[in-house]
């Protein structure tokens, strides 16, 4: 099978009455979409596109909430043969004004033909969209009719390519969305099966698997590993809104013990927050003994968390050999690496004064000043990886430098920006702008070259944050720094925002603090944890003039102390 | 009693949430709608209030429709507290 049209139109046609998936929401009874439903609900989709003369090979854009209309206009996309791209959707605490900036800057780089999305958002998109001339048709979820698939084999999409594009991944942030990460047929497939492997799904040794997610969809951990290979592979999904889940962490321990869920993805911050959030009564009768794999990724991965979250739920059967780790990102469809499932996660114990300042990580002789590493496994089949310096040279084992990758699942191109894309490659090789380093095979990630702010697993780019808090009235335009400091109490990193303001004033910095806060909340959907308002000239500066990032922030932390 | 659990409330939003002790918080200012509070704090915040309070704030309950100031959120809790 070289195509996800054909993967899934063959389930249609094999076992049609089998749930694909089955969508759980807040209050709702389960909903079970078997393949037959899924292709049904795909093709009124797919059948809408050709109406409009939307053309195989162009883009749509997908805003739409969490639910079966998503789940139908992606495949449906893909059965007409066109690329889907799922963006987040504007929420309550967004600004719409900034939400339609960032979408007419994707719309800008991406030229989409088609958009679809919520009755509500219509306006909103066609405003946003009323200066790219690529759109030709904007659909609301009310306009699709459902109709008998016939002459299944007339689909376009089952007439694409293996290198044809399948789908763009774009990560949040308006600098996130000028790279949409184009995907081909071939990169799906191959990472699939290399990942399916690694994982040793649907094995005789584990058996049937089922897999549980809450994860957004426009994210790659809960794009490919929470809904494509799961339907790809003909494993039971079992798929929760992330809306709810952040509500009610509890629902994922209850749904494991109800479907009996043997394998889960969740960003590092995920196993804090279940650890410590989640009430005894609610865990009354659970049973978590069938998760055999509770896999870290997308954020890096604290050894704390872990045992944070195998003491809270060891008494419900929840066992130590499952919890496991990857490293993975959009550029390679999703995983890099998988760690513990043939054997339990490594531990590398690191003396702390070798990581902070050193370029190589040395063990620890004395377990005081230890950092405990978690490895994030080997790489999984067909794809390599090396650990290069700034040349381009490869390291020796135990050096810290920036991760490469070379695989059969890379990203065709960033679309649209070949410029961007060839930057990133050298000698077929591309580089992650990950730190790490190699010791008997594992893969450890110690950090990153560029500025970038992970929250709970979301790509945050600072230059967003310092450009929003820069338009606020009292702030000195260009004298704002944005960066993450990592908190184990949560695991995850919190945001720190740093003006310059003019005003001694208390109120009036509490006023410009709050100011900052809301802009920057309404603007990214992201929480700042501390804002800080200093006078003139607070801020270090680099020698060519620009805010320098890291040394403010070493400034910022040793005044905390 | 009104007073006392707007007082316990802000206390609890100012340091643990805000981290900024010092920081007042009116009672009818915009919490969530306003991007002070994001959706982990809410959490958070139902946990300190179930502690504190002995009530219950469902997890449905958790949103900008049903409280969005620190005065409808003591209506809430004075609701289910019987007072």
């Amino acid at each position: 099978m070289k195509t996800l049209a054909e993967n899934i139109v063959n389930s249609y046609i094999k076992i049609p009455e089998q749930t694909a998936i089955t969508l759980l929401k807040n209050q709702n009874p389960e909903q079970l979409i078997s393949y037959h439903q899924l292709i049904l609900g795909a093709y009124a989709y797919a059948k809408a596109l050709e109406k409009a003369n939307i053309h195989p090979d162009e883009v749509v854009i997908l805003i739409l909430n969490h639910g079966e209309n998503l789940i139908y206009s992606f495949f449906g996309a893909i059965l007409h043969g066109a690329i889907p791209s799922i963006m987040p959707f504007l929420t309550e605490k967004l600004e719409p004004a900034h939400y339609r900036q960032s979408l007419q800057s994707l719309f800008e780089i991406t030229r989409p033909s088609a958009i679809i999305t919520y009755p509500e958002f219509i306006e909103e998109v066609r405003i946003a969209s009323s200066n790219t001339s690529s759109i030709r048709a904007i659909f609301s979820t009310l306009d699709i009719q459902p109709s008998d698939p016939v002459n299944i084999e007339n689909l376009l999409g089952l007439k694409r390519n293996a290198h044809d594009i399948v789908l763009l991944q774009h990560s949040s942030g308006t600098t996130g969305l000028q790279k949409g990460v184009a995907l081909s047929h071939q990169a799906v497939i191959n990472q699939i099966k290399s990942y399916s492997k690694a994982l040793r799904l649907n094995s005789s040794q584990y058996g049937k698997d089922i897999i549980v997610s809450w994860l957004p969809l426009y994210h790659d951990m809960g794009l490919i590993a929470g809904f494509i290979m799961p339907i790809l592979t003909q494993t039971p999904l079992i798929l929760m809104s992330p809306f709810d889940w952040v509500r009610a962490p509890f629902k994922l321990m209850q749904t494991i013990s109800k479907y009996r869920g043997t394998l889960s993805w969740l960003p590092n911050f995920a196993y804090n927050f279940c650890a410590q959030k989640v009430r005894a009564r609610d865990l009354e009768n659970v049973d978590l003994s069938s998760w055999r794999a509770v896999i870290n990724c997308s954020e890096p991965m604290v050894w704390q968390s872990h045992q944070m979250f195998l003491e809270r739920f060891k008494p419900y059967g929840f066992r130590a050999e499952a919890l496991a780790t990857s490293y993975a990102m959009a550029e390679n469809v999703f995983a890099v690496t998988q760690g513990g499932i043939d054997y339990p996660i490594v531990i590398d114990s690191l003396d702390r004064q070798s990581l902070l300042f050193g370029k190589i990580a040395t063990p620890s002789k004395n377990h005081d000043n230890a950092v405990m590493m978690v490895s994030a496994g080997k790489p999984i089949e067909n794809t390599n990886v090396k650990v290069v310096d700034k040349k381009g040279n490869e390291l020796p084992e135990r050096h810290i430098g920036e991760i490469a990758i070379q695989s059969n699942c890379m990203l065709s191109s960033y679309y649209n920006r070949p410029d961007l894309t060839q930057k990133s490659f050298i000698d077929g090789w591309y580089l992650t702008g990950d730190l790490g380093y190699i010791a008997k095979g594992e893969i450890y990630i110690t950090g990153r070259k560029k500025d970038l702010i992970i929250v709970g697993g979301k790509n945050i780019y600072p230059q967003d944050l310092e450009r929003i808090a820069g338009e606020v009235p009292t702030v000195h335009p260009g004298r704002v720094v944005a960066f993450g400091v990592f908190n184990e109490e949560i695991g995850t990193e919190e945001v720190v925002i740093i003006a310059e303001v003019d005003t001694q004033d208390e109120e009036e910095k509490i006023r410009v603090g709050d100011e900052i806060r809301q802009r920057v909340t309404r603007s990214s959907d992201i929480a700042l944890r501390y804002v800080h308002l200093v006078e003139r000239n607070w801020l270090i500066k680099t020698s060519s003039g620009k805010i320098a990032r890291s040394a403010n922030r070493e400034k910022f932390l040793a005044q905390c102390q | 009693m009104n007073d006392d659990i707007i007082s316990t409330l802000e206390s609890f939003i100012a340091v643990k949430i805000l981290k900024q002790p010092n920081r007042p918080v009116k009672e009818d200012e915009p919490l969530i709608s306003s991007g002070l509070i994001d959706s982990f704090n809410l959490v958070d915040l139902a946990l300190f209030i179930e502690d504190t309070f002995g009530v219950q704030i469902e997890d449905t309950e958790l949103n900008v429709n049903t409280f969005d100031t620190l005065l409808q959120l003591s209506e809430l809790i004075k609701s289910r507290m019987n007072i």
